[in-house]
């Protein structure tokens, strides 16, 4: 269960990304948050990620308040997190094993068995015969499958997409949302904020409206 | 086993970063030894001085040379009375007789056979234990009333031990000062690198990674700089005494020694290479530290 109670965000500067919030999100469900640019969609995922922290209110995951994480104990709530990004994020130095490899090597696993997991992800989001590839030769589908890869690879039980399906042809999009509603059936809870309204209706799951920092 | 497997990671990772910009590192690393052979050699020099000065105390004894109406009783009394002082070591009594047979062995036969009476007065040969404390036994030597005049080497003596006391607190100054430097250039280099992988950092922590993780391979790059610099301070020093060899075995023979600078011993090469090393580590968390704390 994720739960925001009471959810204020203002940045320095002054801007109000979100007042006052308030959500529950059950364990495995598939969430859409949507809203125009800027309305607060990207925020508000980062605060659940804890990238953010709120201003204030409460943001509680299971029985954890994570609006009161120490700053050391922040990067262990995230690896219960697989986090995908509208830019990808990825690692433009290293191939797309290494990439999928990261988390792995952050949860101290390496070797065999490392490989063999990462290997089982690329081949779940349909890469297996890139692994040696530089993500740069990728096209806009494939780095997003690999950020994907990225994400699901550590076995989160929360996924939390932003703009997954962003600057990506609808056959792309598809694609990309086939991947996240597998993950979803097979027990994840995932949260996707997008602005793309064709996708929320295809796939009929919960809509979030975030409108001036309020949802509804 | 993966605290192992993850510290060998990052030591791959650090040095795939040397290996990544070889000529930038290269550099670097040479800076690094030259800075840390400045200290090294220097402490080689003092050791040296230290090893030529110690045969050369062995070489302080001072003659001391009697009044020539000191009769061989009150010379042997003042022998034995010497030989009670503290600081000495040994003394040998040189009765005129002797020294006069000595000259006479050394060319100068003619000239002493004009002579009607031998003008040499008997001498002590006095060796003292410790180089440091010659001038006090000589004065005090100096105050015995059978004693005419004294020749010592021992003003050279002192002047040496004051230079070597010199020569030790330069060697700490400059190895103070040289450590400071070689923090400042591999945090400095360090600086740069995390700049250069901000993205991978910043990615990283993103998706859960800790500031340890972050960290290693960042400590394990200061420590092989470091470490690699000592080489290169042990590799010029080595060279620097092999070169200057040369010189002092041409200056040592005209001496008739066969004197020879020595080179590092094993044991100061792993304390060059070890405080190398950990200095690079150092240099490296302090920058690590407080870039990181910039990204915040």
């Amino acid at each position: 269960m994720i739960e925001l109670l009471n959810v204020t965000k203002r940045y320095p500067g002054g801007h109000l990304a979100l007042a006052n919030c308030d959500l529950k999100i059950a364990r495995k469900e598939m969430v859409f948050i949507t809203g125009r640019s800027g309305a607060g969609k990207s925020t508000l995922l980062k605060l659940i990620g804890a990238i953010e922290k709120p201003t204030s209110g409460h943001i509680k995951i299971g029985e954890q308040d994570i609006s009161r994480l120490r700053r050391d104990t922040i990067p262990f709530f995230r690896l219960n997190i697989g986090m995908i990004f509208q830019d990808h994020k990825l690692l433009y130095d290293r191939s797309v094993l290494d990439n999928v490899l990261l988390p792995l090597h952050i949860r101290d696993l390496h070797g065999v068995e490392a490989t063999q997991r990462a290997r089982a992800a690329l081949n779940k989001v349909g890469l297996s015969n890139r692994e040696r590839s530089r993500p740069i030769t990728l096209s806009g589908g494939e780095q997003q499958r690999l950020c994907i890869a990225r994400a699901i690879v550590g076995r989160p039980t929360l996924i939390l997409a932003d703009e997954p399906t962003a600057n990506l042809d609808d056959d792309y999009a598809t694609e990309i949302m086939e991947i996240l509603k597998a993950l979803n059936d097979s027990g994840d809870t995932i949260i996707i904020a997008t602005h793309d309204q064709g996708i929320i209706a295809r796939y009929g799951k919960r809509r979030l409206v975030l409108a001036d920092g309020s949802l509804s | 086993m993966n605290l192992v497997t993850h510290h060998h990671t990052s030591l791959r990772d650090a040095w795939q970063r040397l290996r990544l910009h070889p000529w930038s590192n290269l550099f670097s690393i040479l800076v690094i030894g030259i800075a840390l052979s400045l200290p090294t050699g220097l402490f080689l020099l003092m050791s040296n001085l230290d090893r030529a000065s110690n045969s050369f105390a062995e070489q302080t004894e001072m003659t001391v040379f009697l009044k020539t109406k000191t009769e061989m009783d009150a010379a042997q009394a003042l022998a034995d009375a010497v030989r009670a002082e503290p600081g000495v070591r040994r003394v040998r009594l040189i009765p005129r007789e002797d020294a006069l047979a000595e000259l006479q062995h050394s060319g100068l036969d003619d000239i002493l056979t004009s002579l009607t009476a031998n003008p040499l007065p008997h001498s002590l040969v006095v060796e003292p234990t410790d180089s440091l404390r010659v001038r006090q036994l000589e004065q005090r030597l100096r105050q015995h009333p059978e004693v005419e005049a004294i020749a010592s080497v021992a003003a050279w003596a002192q002047r040496l031990d004051a230079l070597k006391t010199f020569g030790a607190a330069l060697t700490w100054s400059l190895a103070l000062l040289l450590s400071l430097a070689l923090l400042a250039i591999i945090g400095n280099t360090i600086r740069l690198q995390i700049y250069a992988q901000r993205d991978a950092i910043e990615i990283s922590r993103l998706i859960g990674a800790t500031d340890r993780f972050i960290r290693r391979p960042f400590l394990y790059f200061g420590a092989l700089q470091g470490g690699l610099g000592g080489l290169v301070a042990i590799i010029l020093s080595g060279g620097g005494i092999f070169w200057l060899n040369r010189s002092v075995a041409e200056l040592a023979v005209t001496y008739g020694s066969s004197f020879r600078l020595a080179n590092l011993d094993l044991q100061t090469s792993a304390l060059v290479l070890v405080t190398a090393t950990l200095l690079g580590l150092l240099g490296a968390w302090a920058s690590v530290a407080h870039t990181l704390r910039d990204f915040d």
